[in-house]
């Protein structure tokens, strides 16, 4: 199962390569990283076919944010999973997040625990 | 010899007329009309009786005539109310004494009259000329005394009408200056005022400004610091990771641990309690960052109608008991005495709930710390509130250890705390005072040292 994550801070990748690194061996889940909505677009784009499953995306980014990036993805590739990921009690966005179609809302710092629950619940449908 | 009684009439008409203008009111005014009667009668008898024969009768009438002028004239000279009578007096005493002395000498010696005669009759005139030349100097000087006179009194009404004018001048300066004293005081008033509102309005201000600076700063941590935490904590993991690896391995190989390796499993050891520090610390840091986030979501939440007598009694008893879970020794008396008319308030009740439960718990620390130095002491926590129509008040109340005057203005300032480093975030009272503000209140602390605290909310009813 392949997943995305999208993050303008690029530590992101090492903290989810270190997290996730089990699994990764365990060729559970497969992680690709962007870190702006725009790399996003691209690399889902130049999938094909489609493998993407689930995109986790910051959403306080320069240029495009979470927010739009969530919006175009619903509209290019409906059938993806797209959870947002945000700053502590970002309430307003959480409204917009889940009216736009995220699936959840993660709050900083992430609770792998759940994130990994998530995800393992995600690959057994 | 009657002539006289003429110069009588004379002086009578004057000093009648003299009284009348300046004395009406006078008791000689009756004596001098008697004289009237008395020269006008003499007068006339000394005519109707010149040619007759009643010679004794004739002498008697000019001898009274004679002391009449004569009573006149001394009481013309000792009156001091007939002065004014004195130059006439004066002007025609030559006349009348000549007068007198002549018909004196040409009854007592017809011929030595009829010798003498041109000169008495020159003399006369001189006395005659003498009366008419005091007559006019009188005149002119009576005139220019009555103009006198009368500018005096012009000049006297004048400053009559001066003296009620200045009065009335004083009265009105008088009520200008009182209201101009009681503009002043109301001026003062006003200044005090807004000099106190003044205040409130910087405090209120450096509060938003700190507010706003603390949220944008927690805001900017929060992301670096939640690396240092994940990344702390994957380090954990990794470092469990290897610890397992090597239990395994030692398994495998049956070999026992050598000295190296024990040094190594040493010092992963103290790596892995490092990273378990560096991660209570960014905990720490991170629940400080997250009470700052806080102050920018103060004003987020949805007001209900809220029984703020049942929300004040349920953060009592979650303070007291959150209190006695982290600490046994704990026990404080507390009681609620709750004004029943108060309606529901349109709050964001959980926020209110907050502030509450910040003070209570401040409320039950301060009785904690003096219980710790204070055996006979029995800490006390009291909830009230009042409905007072257009507000409700909340009062909460400990008997703790009081907070002194000088940090007083500085405890709803974000950051401060008399709690020991790592126990309070300083950011209770100052979330507090942004949730009270964002509903309209105030609240407001008396404190009395070593006797307790009052914190004071008050929350507009609307
Ligand atoms: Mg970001």
């Amino acid at each position: 199962m392949k997943i995305l994550i999208v993050d303008d801070e690029r530590d992101v990748e090492m903290l989810f390569r270190q997290k996730f690194r089990k699994e990764v061996r365990a060729n559970e889940i497969e992680l690709a990283f962007a870190f702006s909505g725009n790399e996003a677009l691209e690399i889902l784009g130049s999938d094909h076919p489609p493998q993407f499953v689930y995109v986790f995306s910051d959403i306080n980014m320069p240029g495009m944010t979470g927010l739009e990036l969530l919006d175009k993805i619903k509209i290019k590739f409906p059938e993806i999973n797209v959870s947002m990921i945000s700053a502590y009690g970002d309430t307003e966005n959480y409204d917009k997040a889940i009216k736009s179609g995220a699936k959840e809302f993660f709050t900083k710092p992430i609770d792998f625990d759940i994130l990994k629950a998530e995800i393992k619940r995600l690959s057994n449908q | 010899m009657y002539f006289v009684n003429f110069f009588s009439l004379l002086i009578l008409y004057y000093l009648r007329s003299n009284i009348i203008k300046f004395n009406p009111t006078s008791p000689l005014k009756k004596w001098i009309n008697v004289g009237f009667v008395v020269a006008s009668t003499l007068w006339i008898a000394g005519g109707s009786f010149e040619f007759s024969e009643a010679y004794i009768i004739a002498t008697i009438i000019k001898i009274l005539s004679v002391a009449l002028i004569a009573y006149l004239g001394y009481l013309v000279y000792k009156i001091p109310e007939f002065e004014r009578t004195k130059t006439l007096l004066n002007a025609v005493a030559p006349i009348i004494i000549l007068g007198v002395i002549e018909d004196l000498i040409e009854i007592i010696n017809p011929r030595f009259y009829k010798e003498w005669e041109k000169v008495f009759e020159v003399a006369l005139l001189f006395a005659f000329i003498w009366a008419v030349v005091m007559y006019f100097i009188t005149r002119k000087q009576r005139k220019a005394l009555e103009i006198e006179r009368l500018k005096a009194i012009e000049r006297e009404r004048e400053m009559e009408i001066i003296e009620s004018v200045k009065a009335s001048l004083e009265l009105e300066v008088a009520d200008r200056t009182n209201e101009l004293i009681r503009q002043k005081t109301e001026l003062e008033k006003t200044l005090e005022e807004l000099k106190a509102a003044q205040s409130q309005l910087i405090h209120a201000e450096k509060m938003a400004s700190l507010g706003e600076l603390t949220a944008g700063i927690a805001h900017e941590i929060q992301n670096p610091l939640n690396f240092v935490n994940n990344f702390s904590e994957v380090s954990i993991e990794l470092l469990e990771e290897i610890r397992e690896l090597r239990v395994k391995k030692r398994e495998t190989k049956i070999d026992t641990k050598d000295e190296n390796e024990e040094l190594q499993d040493e010092i992963l050891e103290d790596i892995s309690k490092n990273l378990e520090k560096i991660t209570h610390h960014g905990k720490r840091a991170d629940s400080i960052v997250k009470g700052m986030l806080e102050h920018s979501r103060s004003n987020s939440g949805e007001k209900i109608p809220t029984d703020i007598n049942l929300l004040a009694d349920e953060y009592l008893r979650l303070s007291f008991h959150g209190i006695r879970a982290k600490d046994k020794s704990f026990s404080a008396d507390f009681s609620t005495d709750f004004d029943q008319s108060i309606p529901l308030v349109n709050v964001a009740f959980s926020d209110i709930g907050r502030v509450f439960l910040n003070i209570f718990n401040n409320a039950f620390y301060a009785c904690n710390d003096k219980r710790k130095v204070s055996e006979s002491y029995i800490p006390k926590v009291q909830v009230s509130t009042k409905n007072l129509g257009s507000i409700i008040e909340i009062i909460i109340s400990d008997n703790g250890n009081g907070i002194p005057d000088q940090i007083k203005d500085k405890i709803f300032q974000p950051f401060f705390t008399t709690k020991p480093t790592g126990l309070g975030k300083g950011l209770g009272l100052s979330l507090s005072y942004d949730i009270i503000k964002v509903h309209g209140g105030e609240i407001a602390v008396k404190s009395e040292p070593n006797h307790g605290t009052q914190f004071i909310i008050t929350l507009p009813l609307d």
